[in-house]
């Protein structure tokens, strides 16, 4: 089966045109599909979605015909003979912006999950997507407008009319509050770590069997194994799903201090920054001289010599498979503990860092003593949750205040 | 028939700023009012600035507006509100003589060679081929014009209401402008209805001062126009009371006499400036709202009572003030009133205030849905200085929301239209660190001098003030190293570094003032203006994030778009947002992004069809 969908203003005719008239709206209709100079097409199932509540906002149409490429592309050619053109990648999901189907919040989230690829990616996503977020943002925003109108308040009308003061002590602990529910959400890590997966790291000295690791749980030869020290010269990541989760694997030149060439020395240089933007290290060195944080692992317990670490380590042998099954379903419940749960909100970096500047302006205006910085403090604060639902207004924060106070002469 | 390129319609402060700011241009102008001794009179309360408003005194004054210097002229009480506030919010506001208040804006208006007054009643404008050509005065004399501006005030089509009473006119005792409204409705201008009110009229000598609590004027002697040397008039007080539970039931008791209850004016009044009848049903839980009582002149024994504006019926007015505290014994002078009027939808006009669907008209002040003197004023030197540029083929001046509160206003009135009376207020002005009353004349002389609405007098004190802070910020950009501070006696550790004298002040004990006693910068010569120089410094790292904000503001502002565009063509522009744009018709995109609801993203739609445009033209 494919499925064609039409959007934008000429859909209708060019349903009309293909099967002959227009179904009811909303309702499956089967019918003969047929080119004005070709001829029968395809039986389809058709359907009708009048803007402008349809996906878009726009006039919609769907064409449900057989999956062979031949009759897709039959269909396809007869509609750019009507001139009607390929959409853009993404281009329905913008369109629905623009014509307010959806927020910006939301617009994103459905993008992402579009290309969801795991079980968790998928359900994360949806709840962003079904506008959770979007409340929980549009929420903070009414708590930012509400301080904001205590503090124009006080700048605006206090002095000029002593009538007017309503004494809101309240908005400083609200603007904290708010500001800490936001920590709480930077402190799950982007919806990118979804898409490209939880980034773990094997790191340990030259020849402690990082690659054959790499290799092994992979399951395929992806990085070259040779038993001279070294043989790593950069960082080779692959994505890979573990249970349901997302991750992307990494694999690093070997650390050491001395002995290395230029080129090495860069690769090792490159392993250090890819262990400070690890999420999980799977140590493979001497255990204790990783950094902090990292999943012990005696690896090639397959050797002549080899020795088990102390107590939460995993022991493995890329050779026999011993021990993988454990490290991939710790791995797993890692992964499952450090992305983001379904229900949980997951946001873009773009929209992180929005978020970080609403939540230090929040911070800055409840510290500050000079109330004229508190409300420019709150502007920015509003004006960065505005961008990340893409709305606008002064005009908010006004009847905000004329709404609460008596205020005026 | 006699020829002016501008003609001037109401002698209001917003007609007085129009007509001058024109005449100093070199214009010849006509000044057409009802009564010539009525120009210049303050409709409502005897007080001038305040909040925001004191913003805006400071604006037309930079631009060498009369409002300032008359205002110091009738001065009989400073006050600088906010004062415990950062600076960008300080508000300057006096209350002013009326008589003498009136007289020095007649004098101003009289001193205008250029300038001539014609009494009489404005019957009907004159347009041809969408040109507006001349008016016609009732009495059948005809003026043709290259461009008039209307500053009807609340003359256009005013009916006052007191309780079951209703008049017409514009103010108590005076006619309305009918015929004009008519013909302007006849016309199909956005035409509208708000109303606003006015308090009672208090004989001061029954008046029982001794018991309530006094407010006295400012002893530092700063004036609304720095060009205002001194203060000339004695200095009186303002009184304070309260109203009362008993207040209260006797409002609530006779709600339903009120013509703002009984249904008979359902236009809206502003929020911000409730009528007490309003405040009582609205805000039913406070127990007292805060009267000021502000003496309306030294010759007269007239007392305003500011907070109490009513449309109640002339007993029960009486009834209720006599229960307040003070008042008990009170004589009211003039019973208040609400007044309703017509006002033209400000989204019909473009940034200059000119009407988009008819050249050469012009409005400004309360006829565009605006309150209060300043508001007025403000837009009047905007339309007048704009039709005489127009008219003398000068560049505008570039006048934006990061230089003046006076675009703030233009642009919300014509961007925004108004749901009720429009109000300044700080809040409105997102760049208000920068905008602050009393750097009022470095933001915008500049731009005067350059459109040439500037006395020799003001340029060369603009000019003077300039050449001192040049010389004090040539001081404070050169390095100190703690230890020159130290020698200098300033508490200085060695962690700080070496700085540029400006960052120093920063630190607790080094200001300016003590930096002139020990010669680091020059002295005060020019006045207030270290302290203008301190409060740029002291607010300059916050002013600095407003940068990447005004630079896409601009760059979107030079994107014009035509007078034409077609909203409707764009594709992704929702129904509402298609109507909003072409209702307001934003000038730039800049603009069009202040519209209300209109987003970022079809903001994108807009500058994507915007350059298609410019690319097929």
């Amino acid at each position: 089966m494919a499925i064609i969908r039409i959007s934008g203003p000429g859909s209708g005719r060019a349903l009309n045109v293909l099967a002959g008239r227009l179904p009811n709206s909303r309702q499956a209709s089967l019918r003969q599909i047929r080119d004005p100079q070709a001829g029968w097409l395809d039986e389809a199932l058709v359907l009708w979605f009048p803007g402008p509540s349809s996906a878009t906002g726009e006039d919609c149409a769907e064409i449900h015909c057989h999956g062979g490429r031949a009759v897709i592309r039959a269909i396809e050619n007869s509609l750019a003979g009507l001139g009607l053109r390929q959409a853009e990648p993404g281009e329905f999901t913008r369109r629905a912006f623009l014509n307010g189907r959806m927020d910006l919040l939301e617009a994103e989230a459905l993008g992402d999950m579009l290309s969801a690829e795991t079980e968790l990616q998928r359900a994360v996503l949806a709840s962003s997507a079904k506008g959770h977020a979007s409340n929980e943002v549009a929420h903070w925003r009414e708590a930012v407008l509400s301080a904001s109108a205590a503090v124009e308040q006080e700048l605006d009308f206090s002095d000029d009319d002593q009538d007017g003061i309503a004494p809101t002590p309240g908005w400083c602990s609200d603007a904290r509050r708010v500001a800490e529910e936001m920590a709480a959400w930077l402190a799950v890590p982007p919806a990118e770590r979804l898409r490209e997966g939880l980034r773990v790291v094997l790191a340990g000295p030259p020849n402690s069997g990082k690659s054959s690791l790499f290799n092994a749980i992979l399951d395929e030869a992806a990085a070259i194994v040779s038993p001279i020290a070294g043989t790593t010269r950069d960082a080779i990541e692959r994505p890979v799903a573990i249970g349901g989760v997302p991750f992307l694997l990494v694999d690093t030149a070997g650390l050491r201090d001395e002995g290395a060439d230029e080129i090495e020395r860069i690769g090792i240089s490159r392993a250090g920054q890819e262990l400070a933007r690890a999420d999980v290290v799977l140590w493979l060195g001497p255990e204790g001289e990783g950094p902090s944080g990292v999943i012990e692992v005696a690896s090639m317990m397959d050797a002549a010599v080899w020795a088990p670490k102390g107590e939460g380590s995993l022991a493995v042998s890329a050779v026999t498979g011993e021990g993988l099954p454990e490290l991939m379903s710790r791995l797993s419940a890692v992964g499952r503990d450090r992305l983001p749960k379904p229900g949980q909100v997951a946001v873009s970096r773009r929209q992180k860092q929005r978020l970080e500047t609403a939540r230090l302006q929040l911070l800055e205006a409840a510290e500050v003593e000079d109330l004229l910085i508190a409300g420019e403090a709150l502007r920015q604060a509003r004006h960065a949750l505005d961008a990340m639902l893409g709305t606008v207004g002064t005009e908010d924060m006004l009847d905000s205040l004329f709404g609460r106070f008596c205020i005026g002469k | 028939m006699r020829h002016f390129p501008i003609i001037v319609i109401g002698g209001g402060h917003a007609g007085v700023e129009a007509a001058c700011v024109a005449a100093r241009m070199g214009l010849h102008v006509a000044l057409v009012t009802m009564d010539a001794t009525k120009i210049g009179a303050m409709s409502c309360n005897p007080a001038i600035g305040g909040l925001g408003k004191g913003h805006l005194v400071r604006e037309v004054d930079a631009f060498d507006g009369l409002l300032g210097i008359a205002a110091d002229a009738g001065a009989i009480h400073y006050r600088m509100l906010n004062r415990s506030k950062g600076s960008a919010v300080w508000g300057p506001r006096v209350q002013a003589d009326r008589r003498l208040f009136g007289a020095a804006v007649r004098e101003r208006v009289a001193s205008e060679p250029t300038l001539e007054v014609i009494e009489g009643e404005v019957a009907g404008l004159r347009i041809e081929g969408g040109k507006v050509r001349g008016v016609s005065l009732a009495d059948g004399m005809q003026l043709a014009c290259d461009a008039a501006v209307l500053c009807t005030g609340t003359f256009l089509g005013g009916v006052l209401f007191r309780g079951e009473e209703r008049f017409e006119g514009g103010r108590i005792a005076e006619g309305a402008a009918a015929r004009l409204a008519r013909q302007l409705r006849d016309a199909s201008l956005p035409l509208a209805r708000l109303k606003t009110g006015t308090p009672p009229r208090l004989d001061g000598r029954t008046i029982d001062w001794a018991r309530l609590a006094v407010q006295p004027s400012d002893p530092d002697q700063w004036t609304m126009s720095p060009l205002s040397k001194e203060r000339v008039n004695p200095q009186v007080f303002c009184a304070m009371t309260r109203t009362n539970s008993r207040v209260h039931e006797i409002i609530r008791a006779n709600l339903s006499r009120s013509p703002l209850y009984s249904g008979a004016i359902d236009a809206q009044g502003p929020r911000y400036c409730p009528s007490i009848e309003d405040k009582i049903d609205r805000f039913g839980d406070r127990d007292g709202h805060q009267i000021f009582l502000e003496p309306e002149g030294l010759d007269t024994p007239l007392v305003y009572p500011n907070g109490i504006s009513t449309s109640l019926p002339v007993d029960v007015q009486e009834a209720f003030l006599r229960a307040i505290e003070g008042l008990e014994q009170v004589r009211v002078a003039e019973p208040g009133y609400a007044v309703e009027y017509d006002h033209v939808d400000p989204r019909s006009l473009d940034r200059s205030l000119q009407m988009k669907d008819l050249e050469g008209l012009y409005c400004a002040g309360q006829i565009n849905g605006t309150t209060g003197y300043e508001e007025a004023a403000a837009q009047g030197l905007v339309a007048g200085l704009h039709a005489a540029c127009r008219i003398a083929g000068r560049d505008e001046p570039g006048l934006d929301r990061a230089n003046s509160y006076m675009a703030v206003m233009v642009d919300d009135l014509t961007l925004h239209g108004v749901s009720e009376p429009y109000r300044m207020l700080t809040a409105r002005a997102e760049y208000r660190l920068r905008l602050r009353a009393n750097n009022a004349s470095s933001r915008l002389t500049p731009l005067a001098i350059q459109a040439g609405c500037v006395s020799e007098a003001r340029r060369r004190r603009f000019e003077a003030r300039e050449e001192a802070r040049e010389a004090l910020q040539l001081a404070l950009g050169r390095e100190r190293s703690p230890s020159e501070m130290r020698t200098l006696g300033f508490a200085a550790t060695d962690d700080a570094g070496r700085q540029p004298l400006g960052d120093w002040t920063r630190y607790p004990g080094i200001d300016l003032t003590r930096l002139a006693e020990v010669g680091l910068v020059p002295r005060e010569t020019e006045h207030g203006l270290h302290s203008e120089v301190a409060e740029d410094l002291h607010y300059a790292p916050y002013v600095a994030r407003h940068e990447a904000e005004l630079r896409e503001l601009r760059a979107n502002e030079k994107i014009a778009l035509r007078p034409d565009f077609p909203f409707h063509e764009v594709p992704g522009l929702s129904n509402e947002m298609v109507e909003r744009l072409s209702r307001t018709r934003p000038q730039s995109l800049a603009q069009a992004g202040r519209v209300p609801g209109i987003t970022p993203a079809a903001l994108a739609a807009l500058l994507v069809h915007a350059r298609k445009h410019v690319a097929a033209a």
